[in-house]
């Protein structure tokens, strides 16, 4: 669903095809829901193992990070500290995860690259950054940690399915046309690095 | 005071140093980022840099490192030669980093090479880095903290270029730097350039000069002026914040130098993001100590 609050896109899970059809590269949404920390040997498993998710991440969204967790009675868990990773590191895996789990919103550090957008394209979901360094920022917006499974991965590695309230912001990197944000960022970065070049080259022949 | 009272006070002052610099920033990068936020029209780059202010509040509020990622923990230490801890250490400055790490807590980042385990102490072979000045007839020490974050140590760099190349070679050596990885390592970032005689000379230049207060200036005329072209070259491309677009992309450019072999330049970029933990404390001999990067903080 796509809620519309002060102005503030807020996407809440389950979030359908539909609901992101008309959200563009360079917008900025929040997501209330179901999200789960998910990096990559958790995308080895489900990709080249061919391993069942065991958090149902379907019309929801995973994370790119590895938290700080504080550990409660009762086999509860509080988030300290969580951040994105990048995300090109999943690249390889993005297109058969996305295919196999459903997931509609991938949130990390950077951009992906053409096997997620492509995989954004067929399937309606999107990449988002969260802007990194924020730390404290995400851990606030987590209301409760649900459920924490492949554990034997280690505290980064685990799943931890969250709770989240107006999860934010994130800046829509892939659409769910498969615009690339990044990728046509790289090409204004690039001819500006060649102009900027050519202007102090000519001010720092100090060999002569 | 005992000679081992001393050990355990310096110790214990500066794991709570090196614990505060993961919470809180230092001023001249507070300020810098507050002047790029004040300047910015881009409304999703002020978004980012709201986001950032933000941050920084709930991390001193609850009390939390403000980056998930508290790095590899770097020293560089001017000691007196009459300081009374000198053989000391560092090995207090290992045992340092162990309390703040369980204290803070930080994030375990130190990974022994070849054995490839994680250490959970953030010490291991040669880590924390610790570059060790002698200050001859001083009873003094002086000591840069540094947060090595994985992301803005990725675009690290160096290399020897033909003197052919020239200053035009620096340039384009750094500048490819920041458009390549630099997008990635959380611009605005803080770029420091060691131009030297070989690789490792101009590598160590260049991450001393990310210890450099935000702001300052080689003192070489050329130097300082490559420092502005840069800046401002860079600023052009407009990275902004997180590398999305926006005004500018750094805090600032810093260049340290040293002389070389007629043959060759050796030229080394490093790069710090802008949650730029850097640390900066004096101790006397009795260990009072002054910090210069936060100020009126009190351990
Ligand atoms: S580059 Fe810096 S701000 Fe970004 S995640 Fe790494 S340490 Fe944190």
């Amino acid at each position: 669903m796509l809620e519309i609050k002060n102005g503030k896109k807020i996407l809440v899970t389950p979030v359908t095809a539909e609901d992101l059809k008309d959200i563009k590269i360079g917008d900025i949404v929040y997501l209330s829901g179901s999200l789960t920390t998910c990096r990559d040997v958790a995308h080895r498993r489900v990709v080249e193992a061919g391993r069942q998710i065991p958090v149902d991440v379907k019309g929801a969204a995973i994370l790119h990070a590895g938290p700080i967790i504080r550990p409660l009675p009762d086999d509860k868990f509080e988030m300290v500290n969580v951040g994105p990773t990048t995300s090109m590191r999943m690249e390889k895996f993005e297109y058969e995860f996305t295919k196999r789990t459903g997931v509609r919103v991938i949130v990390g550090k950077g951009g992906m690259g053409p096997e997620t957008a492509r995989a954004c394209k067929d399937f309606g979901a999107i990449h988002c950054v969260f802007p990194a360094g924020n730390a404290v920022v995400a851990a606030v917006c987590v209301e409760e940690i649900v459920e924490a499974q492949w554990r034997d991965l280690g505290m980064p590695e685990t799943l931890w399915h969250c709770r989240v309230k107006e999860f934010g912001p994130l800046i829509v990197s892939i659409d769910s046309q498969g615009r690339n944000y990044f990728e046509e960022k790289k090409v204004e970065y690039n001819k500006r690095r060649e102009e900027q070049l050519t202007k102090i080259c000519k001010e720092v022949s100090f060999i002569k | 005071m005992a000679h081992a009272e001393q050990v355990k006070k310096m110790t214990e002052l500066v794991a709570k140093f090196v614990g505060y610099t993961g919470k809180v920033l230092p001023d001249d990068v507070i300020a810098k980022l507050e002047e790029l936020r004040r300047n910015e029209d881009d409304p999703m780059a002020k978004v980012i840099y709201d986001t950032m202010f933000r941050n920084q509040q709930l991390a001193k509020d609850l009390d939390r490192p403000s980056c998930q990622d508290t790095g590899v923990i770097q020293f560089w230490v001017k000691c007196g030669t009459k300081f009374p801890l000198i053989d000391e250490l560092e090995a207090l400055l290992k045992e340092a980093v162990v309390k703040a790490t369980f204290d803070t807590p930080l994030r375990h980042n130190s990974v022994e090479t070849f054995d490839e385990y994680n250490t959970g102490k953030n010490v291991g072979k040669g880590t924390p880095t610790i570059w060790f000045d002698p200050v001859p007839k001083s009873d003094s020490c002086e000591l840069y903290t540094y947060m090595a974050g994985g992301g803005c140590t990725l675009p690290g760099h160096a290399m020897v270029l033909m003197p052919g190349e020239g200053y035009e070679g620096v340039a384009k050596f750094v500048l490819e730097r920041m458009t390549s990885y630099g997008l990635n390592a959380c611009p605005p970032l803080l770029v420091g350039v060691g131009v030297a005689t070989s690789v490792e000379t101009a590598a160590l230049l260049s991450k001393k000069a990310l210890l450099r207060p935000i702001g300052s200036h080689n003192p070489n005329e050329r130097a300082a002026k490559m420092e502005k072209l840069l800046e401002e070259g860079i600023n052009a491309i407009g990275l902004g914040p997180q590398g999305m677009g926006g005004k500018a992309s750094v805090l600032g450019v810093h260049i340290e130098n040293s002389a070389r072999h007629p043959s060759a330049i050796g030229v080394a970029v490093n790069v710090g993001c802008w949650s730029h933990r850097r640390g900066h404390i004096i101790f006397d001999k009795d260990l009072n100590y002054t910090v210069l990067s936060h100020k009126g903080v009190s351990l």
